[in-house]
This record gives C-alpha cells, sequence and structure tokens, in this order.
C-alpha cells in the first residue's frame, strides 16, 4: 500500500515542480521567480523524503536538511539584496 | 500493528503530497503576488509536513531505527517558511513603490495609505543607497 501511496506523491510533486518552473520561467517580477524558487526549494525537499521512504535508507535526511538550509539562505539573501542592495551590510 | 502504521503512513504521504500540489497550482493560478504568497506558505508547508510526518511513523516501524533528523527538518521549516514569506512580501512592496496590486474583483489599483505620522512606512525608510560595484573600501 505505501508503494502506491508514494507513486501518488512522486506524481503529485513531479505537478506540482512543473507548476513552479512555469512561474519561474512565467513571473513577471523578479520577486515572483524569488518565490517561486522558494516553492521548488520546498518541494524538492517533500521528493527526497519521499525518496528516502522508498529506499529506507537514513543518507537522505542530511540531504533534505541541507537543501532546507540553503534554499531559506538564498531567499533571504535574494531579498536583502533587492532591498537594500546589499547584503551584508 | 504494521497495518496500522501502514494505513497511516499512506494517508499521510496521500495527503501530504496533495496539499503541496495544491500549493504549487495556487501558485501558478493566482492574478498577483500578494495572492500567490498563498499558497507556498501554507499549503506547501503542510505538505512538507505530512510527508515528514509520514517518515518519522515509518522509520522506526519499518526502518527498525529511531532518528531525530525529521524532527529536526520539521522545526527548521516550520521556522523559516514564515520568514521567508515576510520577507518576500516586504520586497514586493519595496520593489513596487506606493502602488498595491489591482483588486482581483474590479481590477481598481490602489495606493499605499499614509502613516498620518512623521515617520514613512519603514519599507521606504531605507536609505537611498546607488548600487556601487567595487571595493568595500570606496563606499
Amino acid at each position: 500500500m505505501i508503494a502506491h501511496a508514494l507513486t501518488f506523491g512522486f506524481l503529485c510533486l513531479g505537478l506540482a515542480m512543473a507548476c513552479n518552473v512555469f512561474r519561474l520561467v512565467r513571473g513577471p517580477t523578479t520577486v515572483d521567480r524569488i518565490l517561486a524558487f522558494d516553492t521548488l526549494t520546498v518541494n524538492a525537499i517533500t521528493l527526497i523524503i519521499l525518496f528516502g521512504i522508498r529506499e529506507t535508507s537514513d543518507l537522505y535526511f542530511e540531504a533534505a536538511l541541507l537543501l532546507a538550509m540553503v534554499g531559506f539562505v538564498s531567499t533571504v539573501a535574494y531579498c536583502k539584496f533587492l532591498l537594500r542592495s546589499d547584503i551584508v551590510e | 500493528m504494521k497495518t496500522f502504521a501502514e494505513i497511516v503512513v499512506s494517508v499521510l504521504i496521500v495527503v501530504g503530497a496533495s496539499a503541496a500540489l495544491v500549493g504549487s497550482w495556487a501558485l501558478a493560478r493566482f492574478p498577483s503576488l500578494m495572492t500567490r504568497l498563498h499558497g507556498p506558505s501554507k499549503a506547501t508547508t503542510l505538505g512538507v509536513g505530512g510527508c515528514l510526518l509520514a517518515s518519522a511513523i515509518y522509520f522506526p516501524v519499518f526502518g527498525g531505527r529511531y532518528s531525530a533528523h525529521e524532527l529536526l527538518i520539521t522545526l527548521f521549516l516550520f521556522l523559516t517558511a514564515p520568514v521567508s514569506a515576510h520577507m518576500i512580501a516586504k520586497t514586493h512592496l519595496h520593489c513596487q513603490g506606493r502602488r498595491l496590486d489591482p483588486n482581483p474583483a474590479d481590477g481598481v489599483q490602489e495606493v499605499i495609505p499614509p502613516t498620518g505620522r512623521e515617520a514613512d512606512w519603514a519599507t521606504f525608510q531605507a536609505p537611498e543607497k546607488k548600487a556601487q560595484f567595487g571595493p568595500p573600501s570606496s563606499r
């Protein structure tokens, strides 16, 4: 049963990431693109965790944790750069 | 016990992945950035939470050992999602100047109201500094 649920989950997340890429390419403003990229990172974390469940391996959590941190820092850095034209003041 | 855990994990995976899809669909579908911000900041975070909870139940039952990694990722994501949403909204206001998004119902574009005090909106209080590309000492 878990295998079927995982297949459904992979399908949903693939569609979700396609929506994000659509917004990333089309987004009228830069802020739209930042938001789309942030969501893409969060969806990638979910995908990695589902993959970890499928393989029953602990290794994938490290990747997910790293991606969560890097995604948050990059979003804040982009916003900071647009706000103040500087990142570390 | 294992069958029960299997049912719970499957339901959590399906609900979480559906929530993530709904949030991303909202991101692609909604008309303006302030409305678009709702999908990723709430529904997608719920989706990640559901999948992490499924993983936290799956590993002790089927993998044999328990690790606190899921808890760590959940805590981190639930702490950072509102912060990044706030930063994006603030940047949007700043980049748009004093205009607001047109109302989706009637298409009327409004303007940020004055604060009524001496101080302006905090977004516009940032010092006007030109972007200079050079060594830091020349700034």
